[in-house]
């Protein structure tokens, strides 16, 4: 599959209704101190359309109790809206089945499964690959993982468009790399990673792969059987579901194979004090009651991308990336953070005189959203030399007075600001 | 947020000036003691030097990196404790972090041209900004090694 978000349009921007798809989402109308909202951080959490607030509204007001064990009516309504929206996961990344995907509170709580259970395989002296572009979420769990198991971290190194460095790839990989974990997208950057070749390469010498899909999963069309990835991580929030679920894709295979996550109800068949025979997939990795209108949320969510088409949204959003990066560089003294070839929703940047938290601020003032500091990627903070960036992210319901609007507050703290 | 503050009055004159125009931003090399500050939340680092004459401050500077609220208010702290008390900073000091906690004295105003960051009181995600200096240096005045963070 092509990981290319910013080939050219294929179809007119006009196909995608702009407006009619903004009067979906109900916080678009807000008025931010007093201005149009511009919201410009989906890649930190995306807003909502009405269709997915009614199916939690109607899963509350309709169909609410408790899953998998009721003989009542509503018992079995929850079920099938649960089980429902599992289906719906699977459909939207093409997972040959419902068993492969586990709901989790999102895609921390997925990494964290693989760390906890695939972390039981591991040994000291075996080694773990991510890469320095990761938010804290595929990093902190695997260093976790490595002081529990006398295992090492390897990191793949980046260049200054802010890029991976495959050759330097293909040298971390060897007898002792147990798994390569890397982001889809890069949430500081947006880089898009070369997926395809890392998980080429891996699979060469039989090494699984999870990916950290959390900020692809909104942009574009994923799926993992053509990927071939071992595990997918991603979350309902950062595509227009609600917060609190969020997704596990793991092969078969593996889930057969490795131990639960957590114990607890649900997730057994049997249970005395003599020992406990563990339930079938997906739910031995499901303890505890889940989270189920998160669920309907989150499947609700999938059925309004599907009804617009994750290709157009792909060509809409690239069109726009590259008017907002050009937008941007055309701004006396602004340095984009992250210049990759391929790139998708997010445009970092800096001013050497004017500290991102103070844009933040000047910002908000005018109804733009956007989020400053780290990103929870410090090591790629590091990398660049810099304590935090501006980033603009965007999402399908964004247009290009959002931009500009973006563009005329930055005037403004340039105006404030700079002597 | 309250909606009515605008720009003007949290990015007053004063505190452009002192963020344009850092005082006693400088390592003190025969520095007594000094003490880490960091906003995990933005990132920022900042080291506060203290220089002491016994009972008294003798120099007082700071070097990091802050937006313009953290490095106005850490400019201003060096400027009005650059010479005082040990004493009379600690005073200070206990002032200004509860001006800017939660439960600011309503009869008590901000010292000097410290007033001119009461606006930042209207917004919340940033009191820290404007507090990390000056609890950097209680923890050098406390002596303690461990860096300060706004996150405890």
């Amino acid at each position: 599959m092509s990981a290319n978000l910013t080939k050219e349009r294929t179809q007119p921007l006009a196909d995608l209704d702009i407006e009619r798809i903004r009067d979906d989402f109900p916080i678009l109308a807000e008025k931010i101190n007093g201005h149009r909202l511009a919201y410009l951080d989906s890649a930190a959490s995306s807003q909502h359309p009405q269709s997915v607030i009614n199916a939690i509204s109607h899963y509350y007001e309709h169909d609410h109790a408790n899953v998998h064990r009721g003989v009542h009516t509503l018992s079995h309504r929850a079920t099938d809206a649960h089980e429902g929206a599992r289906e719906n996961v699977r459909r939207f990344i093409n997972a040959a089945s419902t068993r492969e995907i586990i709901f989790t509170r999102g895609t921390t709580e997925a990494i964290n499964l693989v760390a906890t259970s695939f972390g039981t395989t591991l040994e000291a002296g075996d080694e773990i690959v991510i890469s320095h572009l990761e938010h804290h979420s595929n990093i902190v769990p695997w260093q976790m993982l490595c002081e529990r198991t006398g295992s090492t971290l390897r990191v793949i190194p980046i260049n200054d468009r802010g890029e991976l460095i495959l050759d330097a790839f293909h040298d971390l990989l060897n007898s002792r790399t147990r798994l390569v974990s890397v982001a889809h997208v890069s949430n500081a950057l947006g880089t898009v990673m070369p997926v395809a070749e890392i998980i080429s390469a891996a699979k060469t010498r039989g090494i699984p792969v999870l990916l950290d899909g959390a900020q692809a999963i909104p942009h574009q069309a994923v799926d993992v059987t053509a990927l071939e990835c071992d595990f997918y991580a991603f979350s309902g929030h950062k595509m227009f579901g609600p917060t609190g679920i969020g997704a596990l894709y793991a092969r078969e295979q593996w889930l057969e194979r490795l131990p639960p996550y957590q114990g607890g109800g649900d997730m057994i068949l049997e249970v005395s004090f003599d020992g406990t025979t563990f339930n079938d997939l997906p739910y031995k990795f499901e303890a505890g009651t889940p989270n189920i209108a998160g669920a309907v949320g989150l499947g609700a969510a999938i059925d309004y991308i599907d009804s617009i088409g994750m290709d157009r949204i792909q060509a809409y959003e690239a069109n726009l990336l590259h008017y907002a990066t050009a937008q941007l560089s055309a701004i006396d003294g602004l340095r984009l953070i992250g210049t990759a070839e391929h790139k998708a929703g997010v445009v970092s940047f800096t001013f050497d005189d004017i500290h991102p938290h103070d844009i933040g601020t000047v910002l908000d003032h005018q109804g733009v959203a956007i989020r400053t500091g780290h990103h929870c990627a410090m090591p790629v903070m590091d990398f660049f030399g810099i304590a935090g960036t501006a980033r603009a992210s965007l999402a399908f319901y964004n247009n290009r007075q959002d931009i500009d609007q973006l563009v005329d507050g930055l005037q403004v703290a340039i105006g404030m600001f700079r002597t | 947020m309250n909606e009515a503050t605008d720009l003007q009055d949290l990015y007053r004159r004063t505190v452009l000036d002192h963020s344009r125009n850092p005082r006693n931003c400088r390592r003190i090399e025969a520095a007594d003691a000094s003490a880490d500050g960091h906003n995990p939340l933005c990132g920022d680092k900042l080291t506060v030097y203290i220089k002491r004459d016994g009972p008294e401050i003798k120099d007082l500077a700071f070097e990091g990196v802050g937006c313009a609220i953290s490095v106005a208010s850490a400019s201003i702290m060096t400027e009005r404790l650059g010479h005082a008390a040990i004493a009379a900073a600690r005073n200070e000091i206990a002032l200004v972090l509860q001006q800017f906690g939660p439960t600011p004295a309503d009869a008590q105003s901000l010292p000097g041209d410290m007033a001119a960051l009461s606006g930042v009181r209207s917004y919340p995600s940033r009191t820290k900004c404007a507090t990390l200096a000056w609890k950097t240096l209680l923890a050098v005045l406390d002596g303690e090694n461990r860096p300060v963070t706004t996150e405890e």
